[in-house]
Protein backbone atom coordinates (compact mmCIF):
# COMPACT_ATOMS: atom_id res chain seq x y z
CA UNK A 1 0.00 0.00 0.00
CA UNK A 2 1.24 3.42 -0.92
CA UNK A 3 2.12 5.86 1.79
CA UNK A 4 0.10 9.06 1.68
CA UNK A 5 2.31 10.95 4.11
CA UNK A 6 2.86 13.68 1.49
CA UNK A 7 -0.78 14.60 2.17
CA UNK A 8 0.03 15.02 5.88
CA UNK A 9 3.09 17.10 4.99
CA UNK A 10 1.17 19.27 2.53
CA UNK A 11 -1.57 20.11 5.05
CA UNK A 12 0.99 20.74 7.78
CA UNK A 13 2.99 23.12 5.60
CA UNK A 14 -0.14 24.68 4.12
CA UNK A 15 0.64 23.70 0.55
CA UNK A 16 -2.90 23.61 -0.84
CA UNK A 17 -1.82 22.70 -4.35
CA UNK A 18 0.16 19.65 -3.26
CA UNK A 19 -2.56 18.65 -0.76
CA UNK A 20 -5.18 18.72 -3.47
CA UNK A 21 -3.03 16.85 -5.98
CA UNK A 22 -2.18 14.12 -3.47
CA UNK A 23 -5.82 13.78 -2.49
CA UNK A 24 -6.81 13.34 -6.12
CA UNK A 25 -4.09 10.75 -6.67
CA UNK A 26 -5.12 8.79 -3.61
CA UNK A 27 -8.78 8.79 -4.56
CA UNK A 28 -7.86 7.66 -8.08
CA UNK A 29 -5.80 4.86 -6.51
CA UNK A 30 -8.91 3.71 -4.67
CA UNK A 31 -8.11 4.89 -1.14
CA UNK A 32 -11.18 5.39 1.06
CA UNK A 33 -11.68 9.15 1.44
CA UNK A 34 -12.34 8.77 5.17
CA UNK A 35 -8.96 7.08 5.58
CA UNK A 36 -7.36 10.15 4.05
CA UNK A 37 -9.22 12.39 6.47
CA UNK A 38 -8.61 10.36 9.61
CA UNK A 39 -5.12 9.03 8.98
CA UNK A 40 -3.47 12.01 7.36
CA UNK A 41 -5.44 15.26 7.35
CA UNK A 42 -6.77 15.33 10.91
CA UNK A 43 -3.37 14.29 12.37
CA UNK A 44 -1.79 17.10 10.32
CA UNK A 45 -4.27 19.63 11.73
CA UNK A 46 -3.61 18.25 15.23
CA UNK A 47 0.09 18.86 14.67
CA UNK A 48 -0.73 22.38 13.47
CA UNK A 49 -2.55 22.92 16.77
CA UNK A 50 0.36 21.52 18.74
CA UNK A 51 2.81 23.82 16.98
CA UNK A 52 0.48 26.76 17.66
CA UNK A 53 0.50 25.89 21.37
CA UNK A 54 4.33 25.77 21.31
CA UNK A 55 4.66 29.14 19.55
CA UNK A 56 6.10 27.52 16.43
CA UNK A 57 3.00 28.40 14.45
CA UNK A 58 0.96 31.60 14.59
CA UNK A 59 -2.21 32.77 12.90
CA UNK A 60 -0.76 32.95 9.36
CA UNK A 61 0.36 29.30 9.50
CA UNK A 62 -3.02 28.24 10.95
CA UNK A 63 -4.81 29.95 8.11
CA UNK A 64 -2.80 28.43 5.31
CA UNK A 65 -3.03 24.92 6.79
CA UNK A 66 -6.78 25.29 7.25
CA UNK A 67 -7.03 26.47 3.67
CA UNK A 68 -5.06 23.43 2.42
CA UNK A 69 -7.31 21.12 4.45
CA UNK A 70 -10.40 22.83 3.10
CA UNK A 71 -9.30 22.43 -0.50
CA UNK A 72 -8.92 18.67 0.10
CA UNK A 73 -12.30 18.49 1.75
CA UNK A 74 -13.86 20.14 -1.28
CA UNK A 75 -12.87 17.00 -3.19
CA UNK A 76 -13.75 14.57 -0.43
CA UNK A 77 -17.02 16.01 0.89
CA UNK A 78 -19.10 15.25 -2.27
CA UNK A 79 -17.83 11.67 -2.23
CA UNK A 80 -18.88 11.25 1.38
CA UNK A 81 -22.25 12.90 0.82
CA UNK A 82 -22.88 10.63 -2.21
CA UNK A 83 -22.50 7.56 -0.05
CA UNK A 84 -24.52 8.99 2.81
CA UNK A 85 -21.75 9.92 5.28
CA UNK A 86 -22.55 12.94 7.45
CA UNK A 87 -20.13 15.69 8.46
CA UNK A 88 -18.73 15.46 11.98
CA UNK A 89 -21.33 17.95 13.18
CA UNK A 90 -22.99 21.18 12.16
CA UNK A 91 -21.88 24.39 13.88
CA UNK A 92 -23.68 27.72 13.76
CA UNK A 93 -21.06 30.38 14.40
CA UNK A 94 -21.33 34.14 14.76
CA UNK A 95 -20.09 37.28 16.49
CA UNK A 96 -22.77 38.33 18.96
CA UNK A 97 -25.22 41.17 18.73
CA UNK A 98 -23.65 44.62 18.89
CA UNK A 99 -20.21 43.35 17.94
CA UNK A 100 -18.83 43.74 14.42
CA UNK A 101 -15.46 42.03 14.92
CA UNK A 102 -15.01 39.05 12.67
CA UNK A 103 -11.33 38.13 12.60
CA UNK A 104 -11.45 35.71 15.54
CA UNK A 105 -14.75 34.25 14.44
CA UNK A 106 -13.47 33.72 10.88
CA UNK A 107 -10.35 32.00 12.18
CA UNK A 108 -12.36 29.58 14.29
CA UNK A 109 -14.76 28.95 11.38
CA UNK A 110 -11.83 28.15 9.06
CA UNK A 111 -10.30 25.79 11.59
CA UNK A 112 -13.64 24.06 12.22
CA UNK A 113 -14.13 23.53 8.50
CA UNK A 114 -10.60 22.20 8.35
CA UNK A 115 -11.58 19.85 11.16
CA UNK A 116 -14.44 18.36 9.15
CA UNK A 117 -17.32 20.33 10.67
CA UNK A 118 -20.07 21.82 8.57
CA UNK A 119 -20.05 25.51 9.43
CA UNK A 120 -23.02 27.83 9.13
CA UNK A 121 -21.45 31.27 9.35
CA UNK A 122 -24.06 33.73 10.60
CA UNK A 123 -21.65 36.66 10.31
CA UNK A 124 -21.29 39.54 12.77
CA UNK A 125 -23.83 41.39 14.93
CA UNK A 126 -25.89 38.19 15.15
CA UNK A 127 -29.10 38.54 17.13
CA UNK A 128 -30.08 35.77 19.59
CA UNK A 129 -33.07 34.89 17.39
CA UNK A 130 -30.74 34.17 14.46
CA UNK A 131 -28.87 31.60 16.53
CA UNK A 132 -32.20 30.08 17.59
CA UNK A 133 -33.31 29.89 13.95
CA UNK A 134 -30.07 28.16 12.93
CA UNK A 135 -30.68 25.54 15.60
CA UNK A 136 -34.35 25.08 14.77
CA UNK A 137 -34.29 25.21 11.00
CA UNK A 138 -30.78 24.14 10.09
CA UNK A 139 -30.28 21.64 12.89
CA UNK A 140 -27.06 23.14 14.14
CA UNK A 141 -25.74 20.90 16.93
CA UNK A 142 -23.23 23.40 18.23
CA UNK A 143 -23.61 27.16 18.67
CA UNK A 144 -20.28 28.98 18.69
CA UNK A 145 -20.28 32.64 19.77
CA UNK A 146 -17.53 35.24 19.59
CA UNK A 147 -17.21 38.68 21.22
CA UNK A 148 -14.24 41.03 21.19
CA UNK A 149 -15.77 43.73 23.36
CA UNK A 150 -16.47 43.60 27.05
CA UNK A 151 -19.55 45.62 26.24
CA UNK A 152 -20.96 42.94 23.96
CA UNK A 153 -20.11 39.91 26.10
CA UNK A 154 -23.54 40.06 27.79
CA UNK A 155 -25.12 39.22 24.41
CA UNK A 156 -23.75 35.70 24.92
CA UNK A 157 -25.92 35.27 27.97
CA UNK A 158 -28.90 36.79 26.17
CA UNK A 159 -28.43 34.24 23.39
CA UNK A 160 -28.26 31.32 25.82
CA UNK A 161 -31.45 32.63 27.44
CA UNK A 162 -33.10 32.82 24.01
CA UNK A 163 -32.09 29.22 23.26
CA UNK A 164 -33.65 28.20 26.59
CA UNK A 165 -36.84 30.12 25.92
CA UNK A 166 -37.14 28.53 22.50
CA UNK A 167 -36.83 25.14 24.16
CA UNK A 168 -33.75 24.13 22.19
CA UNK A 169 -30.99 24.67 24.75
CA UNK A 170 -30.90 20.92 25.50
CA UNK A 171 -30.34 20.10 21.83
CA UNK A 172 -27.18 22.14 21.40
CA UNK A 173 -23.82 22.68 22.93
CA UNK A 174 -22.82 26.31 23.37
CA UNK A 175 -19.17 27.26 22.97
CA UNK A 176 -17.79 30.77 23.43
CA UNK A 177 -14.57 32.66 22.84
CA UNK A 178 -13.03 36.07 22.24
CA UNK A 179 -10.40 38.32 23.80
CA UNK A 180 -12.25 39.27 27.00
CA UNK A 181 -13.81 35.83 27.59
CA UNK A 182 -12.64 33.59 30.41
CA UNK A 183 -13.58 30.14 31.68
CA UNK A 184 -15.11 31.87 34.66
CA UNK A 185 -17.41 33.84 32.39
CA UNK A 186 -18.36 30.70 30.46
CA UNK A 187 -19.30 29.02 33.74
CA UNK A 188 -21.18 32.06 34.94
CA UNK A 189 -23.47 32.20 31.91
CA UNK A 190 -23.85 28.44 31.58
CA UNK A 191 -21.94 27.86 28.33
CA UNK A 192 -20.70 24.32 27.66
CA UNK A 193 -17.19 25.37 26.85
CA UNK A 194 -14.65 28.11 26.27
CA UNK A 195 -11.46 28.22 24.29
CA UNK A 196 -8.85 30.94 24.02
CA UNK A 197 -7.55 29.99 20.58
CA UNK A 198 -8.73 28.58 17.26
CA UNK A 199 -7.07 25.12 17.26
CA UNK A 200 -8.26 24.51 20.82
CA UNK A 201 -11.76 25.51 19.69
CA UNK A 202 -11.75 22.59 17.24
CA UNK A 203 -10.68 20.15 19.96
CA UNK A 204 -13.40 21.61 22.19
CA UNK A 205 -16.02 21.24 19.47
CA UNK A 206 -15.01 17.59 18.96
CA UNK A 207 -15.54 16.97 22.67
CA UNK A 208 -18.92 18.64 22.50
CA UNK A 209 -20.59 16.81 19.64
CA UNK A 210 -24.02 15.97 21.01
CA UNK A 211 -25.10 12.33 20.82
CA UNK A 212 -27.32 11.81 17.77
CA UNK A 213 -30.97 11.97 18.71
CA UNK B 1 13.66 63.19 16.37
CA UNK B 2 10.89 65.64 15.57
CA UNK B 3 10.93 68.94 17.46
CA UNK B 4 7.61 68.18 19.07
CA UNK B 5 8.69 64.78 20.41
CA UNK B 6 12.00 66.21 21.63
CA UNK B 7 10.23 69.06 23.40
CA UNK B 8 7.78 66.72 25.09
CA UNK B 9 10.50 64.34 26.28
CA UNK B 10 12.70 67.11 27.65
CA UNK B 11 10.69 67.11 30.90
CA UNK B 12 10.97 63.35 31.54
CA UNK B 13 8.47 60.56 30.85
CA UNK B 14 5.30 61.87 29.21
CA UNK B 15 2.01 60.76 30.71
CA UNK B 16 -0.61 60.26 28.00
CA UNK B 17 -4.31 59.45 28.44
CA UNK B 18 -6.41 56.39 29.30
CA UNK B 19 -9.38 54.63 27.71
CA UNK B 20 -12.16 56.50 25.94
CA UNK B 21 -14.68 53.77 25.13
CA UNK B 22 -15.31 52.77 28.74
CA UNK B 23 -15.51 56.46 29.74
CA UNK B 24 -18.12 57.09 27.05
CA UNK B 25 -20.08 54.08 28.27
CA UNK B 26 -20.15 55.63 31.71
CA UNK B 27 -21.86 58.57 29.97
CA UNK B 28 -24.46 56.45 28.23
CA UNK B 29 -22.83 54.94 25.15
CA UNK B 30 -24.87 51.76 24.62
CA UNK B 31 -23.52 48.23 24.37
CA UNK B 32 -22.05 47.78 20.91
CA UNK B 33 -22.77 51.37 19.91
CA UNK B 34 -20.00 52.88 17.77
CA UNK B 35 -18.07 55.39 19.94
CA UNK B 36 -16.71 57.53 17.08
CA UNK B 37 -20.22 58.40 15.92
CA UNK B 38 -20.63 60.35 19.17
CA UNK B 39 -18.30 63.05 17.80
CA UNK B 40 -21.35 64.10 15.76
CA UNK B 41 -24.23 63.20 18.04
CA UNK B 42 -22.89 63.60 21.62
CA UNK B 43 -19.96 65.99 21.27
CA UNK B 44 -20.48 67.24 24.86
CA UNK B 45 -19.93 63.79 26.34
CA UNK B 46 -16.83 63.22 24.21
CA UNK B 47 -15.53 66.64 25.31
CA UNK B 48 -16.08 65.66 28.96
CA UNK B 49 -13.80 62.64 28.54
CA UNK B 50 -11.12 64.75 26.84
CA UNK B 51 -11.39 67.40 29.59
CA UNK B 52 -11.21 64.74 32.31
CA UNK B 53 -7.88 63.51 30.96
CA UNK B 54 -6.48 67.02 30.64
CA UNK B 55 -7.60 67.72 34.21
CA UNK B 56 -5.96 64.48 35.38
CA UNK B 57 -2.66 65.73 33.99
CA UNK B 58 -2.32 64.02 30.61
CA UNK B 59 0.30 65.87 28.57
CA UNK B 60 -0.88 64.13 25.43
CA UNK B 61 -4.50 63.28 24.76
CA UNK B 62 -5.81 61.28 21.84
CA UNK B 63 -8.96 61.74 19.76
CA UNK B 64 -12.17 59.74 19.61
CA UNK B 65 -11.34 58.56 16.09
CA UNK B 66 -9.94 55.07 16.69
CA UNK B 67 -12.40 53.35 14.36
CA UNK B 68 -13.04 56.24 12.00
CA UNK B 69 -11.57 54.72 8.87
CA UNK B 70 -13.72 54.04 5.80
CA UNK B 71 -13.49 50.24 6.09
CA UNK B 72 -14.78 50.18 9.65
CA UNK B 73 -17.26 53.01 9.24
CA UNK B 74 -18.85 51.13 6.34
CA UNK B 75 -19.97 48.49 8.85
CA UNK B 76 -21.92 51.20 10.67
CA UNK B 77 -23.31 52.83 7.53
CA UNK B 78 -21.17 55.90 8.23
CA UNK B 79 -18.66 55.63 5.37
CA UNK B 80 -19.76 58.98 3.96
CA UNK B 81 -18.88 60.70 7.26
CA UNK B 82 -15.18 59.81 7.48
CA UNK B 83 -13.95 63.38 7.17
CA UNK B 84 -16.57 64.91 9.44
CA UNK B 85 -16.15 62.37 12.27
CA UNK B 86 -12.37 62.81 12.23
CA UNK B 87 -12.50 66.58 11.93
CA UNK B 88 -14.94 66.86 14.84
CA UNK B 89 -12.91 64.38 16.90
CA UNK B 90 -9.81 66.54 16.53
CA UNK B 91 -11.78 69.70 17.26
CA UNK B 92 -13.19 68.28 20.51
CA UNK B 93 -9.78 67.15 21.81
CA UNK B 94 -8.09 70.35 20.66
CA UNK B 95 -10.58 72.53 22.52
CA UNK B 96 -10.22 70.43 25.70
CA UNK B 97 -6.42 70.44 25.49
CA UNK B 98 -6.13 74.19 24.92
CA UNK B 99 -2.48 74.94 25.70
CA UNK B 100 -2.23 72.32 28.44
CA UNK B 101 -1.79 69.17 26.36
CA UNK B 102 -0.86 68.03 22.87
CA UNK B 103 -3.39 66.26 20.69
CA UNK B 104 -2.38 63.05 18.92
CA UNK B 105 -4.97 61.55 16.56
CA UNK B 106 -5.89 57.91 17.07
CA UNK B 107 -5.92 55.62 14.03
CA UNK B 108 -6.97 52.02 14.73
CA UNK B 109 -7.03 48.93 12.54
CA UNK B 110 -9.55 48.20 9.81
CA UNK B 111 -10.90 45.10 11.53
CA UNK B 112 -10.35 43.10 8.34
CA UNK B 113 -7.56 40.70 7.57
CA UNK B 114 -5.26 41.10 4.60
CA UNK B 115 -4.13 37.51 4.39
CA UNK B 116 -7.61 36.03 4.14
CA UNK B 117 -8.50 38.41 1.33
CA UNK B 118 -11.18 40.20 3.38
CA UNK B 119 -9.50 43.43 2.35
CA UNK B 120 -6.65 44.50 0.07
CA UNK B 121 -3.53 46.61 0.50
CA UNK B 122 -4.96 49.19 -1.89
CA UNK B 123 -8.21 49.46 0.04
CA UNK B 124 -6.37 49.86 3.36
CA UNK B 125 -3.84 52.35 1.99
CA UNK B 126 -6.67 54.50 0.63
CA UNK B 127 -8.69 54.27 3.85
CA UNK B 128 -5.75 55.23 6.08
CA UNK B 129 -4.69 58.03 3.71
CA UNK B 130 -8.20 59.48 3.84
CA UNK B 131 -8.32 59.36 7.65
CA UNK B 132 -4.76 60.67 8.11
CA UNK B 133 -5.48 63.64 5.82
CA UNK B 134 -8.71 64.37 7.69
CA UNK B 135 -7.03 64.52 11.12
CA UNK B 136 -4.08 66.46 9.73
CA UNK B 137 -6.41 69.01 8.16
CA UNK B 138 -8.23 69.17 11.50
CA UNK B 139 -4.99 70.35 13.11
CA UNK B 140 -3.54 67.54 15.25
CA UNK B 141 0.03 67.61 16.56
CA UNK B 142 0.84 64.01 15.67
CA UNK B 143 -0.76 60.71 14.70
CA UNK B 144 -0.87 57.49 16.75
CA UNK B 145 -1.39 54.21 14.96
CA UNK B 146 -2.58 51.80 17.62
CA UNK B 147 -3.92 48.34 18.43
CA UNK B 148 -2.45 46.86 15.26
CA UNK B 149 -2.12 43.04 15.10
CA UNK B 150 -0.63 42.73 11.63
CA UNK B 151 2.66 44.43 10.73
CA UNK B 152 1.60 44.65 7.09
CA UNK B 153 -1.48 46.69 8.01
CA UNK B 154 0.49 48.78 10.54
CA UNK B 155 2.99 49.70 7.84
CA UNK B 156 0.24 50.75 5.43
CA UNK B 157 -1.21 53.01 8.12
CA UNK B 158 2.25 54.32 8.98
CA UNK B 159 3.00 55.22 5.36
CA UNK B 160 -0.34 57.03 5.09
CA UNK B 161 0.28 58.93 8.34
CA UNK B 162 3.86 59.84 7.36
CA UNK B 163 2.60 61.34 4.13
CA UNK B 164 0.93 64.12 6.16
CA UNK B 165 4.35 65.26 7.40
CA UNK B 166 3.28 64.93 11.07
CA UNK B 167 5.25 62.92 13.66
CA UNK B 168 3.89 59.37 13.88
CA UNK B 169 3.69 56.92 16.80
CA UNK B 170 3.22 53.32 15.64
CA UNK B 171 2.16 50.68 18.14
CA UNK B 172 0.99 47.13 18.08
CA UNK B 173 -0.70 44.68 20.44
CA UNK B 174 1.36 41.91 21.99
CA UNK B 175 -1.04 39.32 23.38
CA UNK B 176 -0.27 36.04 21.59
CA UNK B 177 1.94 33.07 22.30
CA UNK B 178 2.49 31.48 25.67
CA UNK B 179 4.38 34.46 27.05
CA UNK B 180 1.95 36.93 25.46
CA UNK B 181 4.89 38.65 23.82
CA UNK B 182 3.95 38.20 20.17
CA UNK B 183 1.47 39.92 17.92
CA UNK B 184 -1.48 37.88 16.71
CA UNK B 185 0.46 37.19 13.52
CA UNK B 186 3.49 36.00 15.47
CA UNK B 187 5.84 39.01 15.25
CA UNK B 188 8.26 39.56 18.15
CA UNK B 189 8.93 42.96 19.77
CA UNK B 190 12.35 43.00 18.07
CA UNK B 191 10.84 42.40 14.64
CA UNK B 192 8.13 45.02 15.21
CA UNK B 193 10.63 47.61 16.46
CA UNK B 194 13.00 47.04 13.55
CA UNK B 195 10.36 47.05 10.83
CA UNK B 196 8.46 50.08 12.15
CA UNK B 197 11.73 51.96 12.68
CA UNK B 198 12.83 51.19 9.13
CA UNK B 199 9.41 52.29 7.90
CA UNK B 200 9.97 55.69 9.49
CA UNK B 201 7.95 55.71 12.74
CA UNK B 202 9.04 58.53 15.09
CA UNK B 203 7.94 56.61 18.19
CA UNK B 204 7.46 52.82 18.54
CA UNK B 205 5.08 51.25 20.98
CA UNK B 206 2.74 48.67 22.41
CA UNK B 207 -0.84 49.14 23.57
CA UNK B 208 -3.81 47.13 24.83
CA UNK B 209 -2.56 43.58 25.55
CA UNK B 210 -3.26 41.53 28.65
CA UNK B 211 -2.07 43.82 31.45
CA UNK B 212 0.68 46.28 32.32
CA UNK B 213 3.07 43.79 33.96
CA UNK B 214 3.38 41.87 30.67
CA UNK B 215 4.39 45.05 28.88
CA UNK B 216 7.50 45.65 31.02
CA UNK B 217 9.57 42.96 29.22
CA UNK B 218 7.94 43.90 25.89
CA UNK B 219 8.98 47.53 26.45
CA UNK B 220 12.54 46.50 27.28
CA UNK B 221 12.79 44.44 24.09
CA UNK B 222 11.29 47.18 21.91
CA UNK B 223 13.72 49.71 23.37
CA UNK B 224 16.72 47.45 22.77
CA UNK B 225 15.81 47.06 19.10
CA UNK B 226 15.20 50.70 18.16
CA UNK B 227 16.73 54.15 18.63
CA UNK B 228 13.23 55.69 18.78
CA UNK B 229 11.36 56.60 21.98
CA UNK B 230 8.94 53.92 23.23
CA UNK B 231 5.22 54.45 23.87
CA UNK B 232 3.32 52.08 26.20
CA UNK B 233 -0.44 52.11 26.86
CA UNK B 234 -1.41 48.91 28.63
CA UNK B 235 -4.91 47.95 29.61
CA UNK B 236 -6.11 47.35 33.15
CA UNK B 237 -5.71 43.57 32.96
CA UNK B 238 -8.38 41.27 31.59
CA UNK B 239 -11.95 41.92 32.65
CA UNK B 240 -13.72 39.61 35.06
CA UNK B 241 -17.35 39.02 35.94
CA UNK B 242 -18.23 40.15 39.43
CA UNK B 243 -21.85 39.74 40.50
CA UNK B 244 -22.93 39.71 36.88
CA UNK B 245 -21.07 42.91 36.04
CA UNK B 246 -17.94 43.23 33.93
CA UNK B 247 -15.09 44.82 35.82
CA UNK B 248 -11.41 45.36 35.23
CA UNK B 249 -9.71 44.22 38.38
CA UNK B 250 -6.48 46.19 38.18
CA UNK B 251 -6.84 49.25 40.38
CA UNK B 252 -5.20 52.62 39.55
CA UNK B 253 -2.70 52.03 42.39
CA UNK B 254 -1.69 48.55 41.19
CA UNK B 255 -1.41 49.85 37.63
CA UNK B 256 0.75 52.77 38.73
CA UNK B 257 2.97 50.50 40.84
CA UNK B 258 4.35 49.02 37.59
CA UNK B 259 5.16 52.42 36.11
CA UNK B 260 8.68 52.78 37.62
CA UNK B 261 9.61 49.41 36.06
CA UNK B 262 8.24 50.61 32.73
CA UNK B 263 10.33 53.76 32.89
CA UNK B 264 13.37 51.67 33.75
CA UNK B 265 12.58 49.43 30.79
CA UNK B 266 12.80 52.50 28.56
CA UNK B 267 9.25 53.81 28.20
CA UNK B 268 9.09 57.52 27.30
CA UNK B 269 5.31 57.81 26.87
CA UNK B 270 3.02 56.09 29.39
CA UNK B 271 -0.75 55.86 29.46
CA UNK B 272 -3.57 53.35 29.68
CA UNK B 273 -5.80 51.38 27.36
CA UNK B 274 -9.09 49.45 27.95
CA UNK B 275 -10.41 49.71 31.50
CA UNK B 276 -8.26 52.67 32.54
CA UNK B 277 -9.70 56.06 33.48
CA UNK B 278 -8.60 59.55 34.59
CA UNK B 279 -8.01 58.06 38.06
CA UNK B 280 -5.33 55.80 36.53
CA UNK B 281 -3.66 58.79 34.92
CA UNK B 282 -3.64 60.68 38.23
CA UNK B 283 -2.11 57.63 39.94
CA UNK B 284 0.58 57.35 37.25
CA UNK B 285 1.42 61.07 37.54
CA UNK B 286 1.69 60.78 41.31
CA UNK B 287 3.92 57.73 41.06
CA UNK B 288 6.24 59.61 38.73
CA UNK B 289 6.26 62.56 41.10
CA UNK B 290 4.88 64.87 38.43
Amino acid sequence: MQDWKPLYDAVLSGDAKAARATTEQAIAAGVDPLTLVHDFMVPAMDEVGRRFECNEYFVPELLISARAMKSCLEIIRPLLTARGDQPVARVAIGTVKGDLHDIGKNLVAAMLEGGGFEVIDLGVNVAPEQFVTAVREKNAQIVAMSALLTTTMPSMKTTIDALKQAGVRGKVKVLIGGAPITQQYADEIGADGYSDNAPAAVALARKNIPAQA
Amino acid sequence: MSDLIARLLAAGPVVTDGAWGTELQARGLATGEFPDGWNLTHADCVAEVAQAYVAAGSRVILTNTFGANRVRLAGHALADQVVEINRRGVQISRRAAADRACVFASLGPSGKMLMTGETTEDELAAAFAEQARAVADGGVDAIVIETMSDLAEAKLALAAAKATGLPVVACMVFDAGKDKDRTMMGATPEQVARELTDAGADVIGANCGVGIERYVPVCRRLKAATDRPVWIKANAGLPAMVNGRIVYQTTPEVFASHVPELVKAGASFIGGCCGTSPAFIRAVKQRLGQ
